[in-house]
């Protein structure tokens, strides 16, 4: 190996690294909790490190474990899957620009684009000298290790002691929340809460609960669609705190 | 074991799909101006509906009337709001629900 080489490949791990240590606190924390809560249902500890390189979706893993024990079939659970995953494809939209040079390393930054990866490419920039590609790579595969490091440990921790794990599948209502707050900074209009909470209300009333998610969807993207007039007429102003989110918006 | 092994492979395909769906459709062209609208305004509705749904099956008229997930509900998004660390508001939510459903 080249000695430049090899000096560059250390600048791009640097300060990818340095930008990555909020998801590295994150996702420890919460693949410890998803690894305590798979053993505590009942899977065996190797499907927590498994889940994290494979699907590797904070959400859909928790929503997994739960359809996994509850014997749900394959077609639901790759419909949940969609529906719970689908805010990444916006993710992607709002990324189509920046990864477009992105070379061999599209494929990997596409499977890696998860909520927390995605607000950090949205806010970070690559150091000097440094080709984008690289450093996005580098952000990525760095979370990506963080996540399956948490989950490996708390399955094996989960495992190894006697713990009571109760409660813990709270982490996935909790992040859903954090989620809210983050778009609840980043979308400041009342509308799309208010269309979304009605096609909730409409949901609990109509859909057999298991088509809740699908049937409240389905709602809320009739209302959004009623609503474009009041909401594109005046541009969206962006947000002005300075959210992760939003800010890669290709205009 | 199979099952397992079938639960993976449609969740990795799936997740992956999602993620690549604006990259397979819309490298070369630019979205319609609708799918930009909706880009934009999808992601709180489906944050909104998820949060929902996490509390729809909750029993609020039986003790303890949904009080351990109300409370670590609301102080997760305070502590959020607060200190705006994901660490943080996830596990001090979780860890006031683990403490408050084994009290109540």
């Amino acid at each position: 190996m080249e000695s430049s080489r090899s000096g560059k490949r250390r600048v791009v791990l640097a300060a990818a690294f340095k930008a990555s240590i909020p998801v590295l606190l994150g996702y420890t924390t919460l693949g410890l909790a998803f690894g305590f809560t798979l053993v505590a249902a009942g899977l065996p500890w190797w499907m927590s490190p498994v889940m994290a390189i494979f699907i590797y979706a904070g959400a859909a893993q928790f929503m997994g474990i739960g359809l996994i024990t509850g014997g749900a079939g394959l077609f639901e659970i790759a419909l949940l899957t969609l529906l719970l995953n689908g805010r990444h494809a916006v993710y992607g939209l709002s990324m189509l620009e920046q990864f477009k040079s992105a070379g061999k390393w599209k494929p990997y930054l596409i499977f890696g684009l998860t909520d927390e990866t995605y607000g950090l490419l949205t806010t970070v920039k690559p150091p000097a000298h440094v080709e984008q590609a690289r450093f996005y790579a580098a952000v990525t595969a760095l979370n990506q290790s963080y996540w399956v490091l948490g989950c490996t440990v708390g399955s094996l921790l989960g495992s190894a002691l006697a713990f009571d794990a109760r409660g813990m599948d709270f982490a996935l209502t909790a992040l859903f929340i954090v989620l809210l707050v983050e778009q609840v900074r980043a979308v400041q209009r009342f509308e799309p809460y208010v269309a979304a909470f009605a096609a909730c209300i409409l949901a609990l009333f109509i859909a057999a609960p298991r088509d809740f998610l699908l049937v409240a969807l389905l709602f809320a993207t009739g209302l959004l669609s009623l609503l474009r007039p009041r909401l594109d007429g005046r541009k969206p102003a962006p947000a002005s705190t300075q959210g992760p989110q939003g800010g890669g918006e290709a205009q | 074991m199979t099952r397992l092994f079938a639960i993976v492979v449609i969740m990795t395909l799936v997740t992956f799909f999602t993620r690549a769906v604006p990259f397979l459709f819309f490298s070369r062209t630019k979205p319609p101006a609708f799918l930009d609208y909706l880009q934009r305004y999808i992601p709180p509705v489906v944050m909104t509906i998820l949060v929902f749904a996490s509390y729809k099956d909750i029993e609020f008229t039986q003790t303890p009337f949904g009080i351990p997930a109300a409370a670590a509900g609301v102080l997760t998004a305070l502590l959020h709001i607060w200190k705006r660390n994901v660490l943080v508001s996830i596990a001090g939510g979780t860890a006031v629900y683990m403490v408050l459903i084994r009290v109540l």
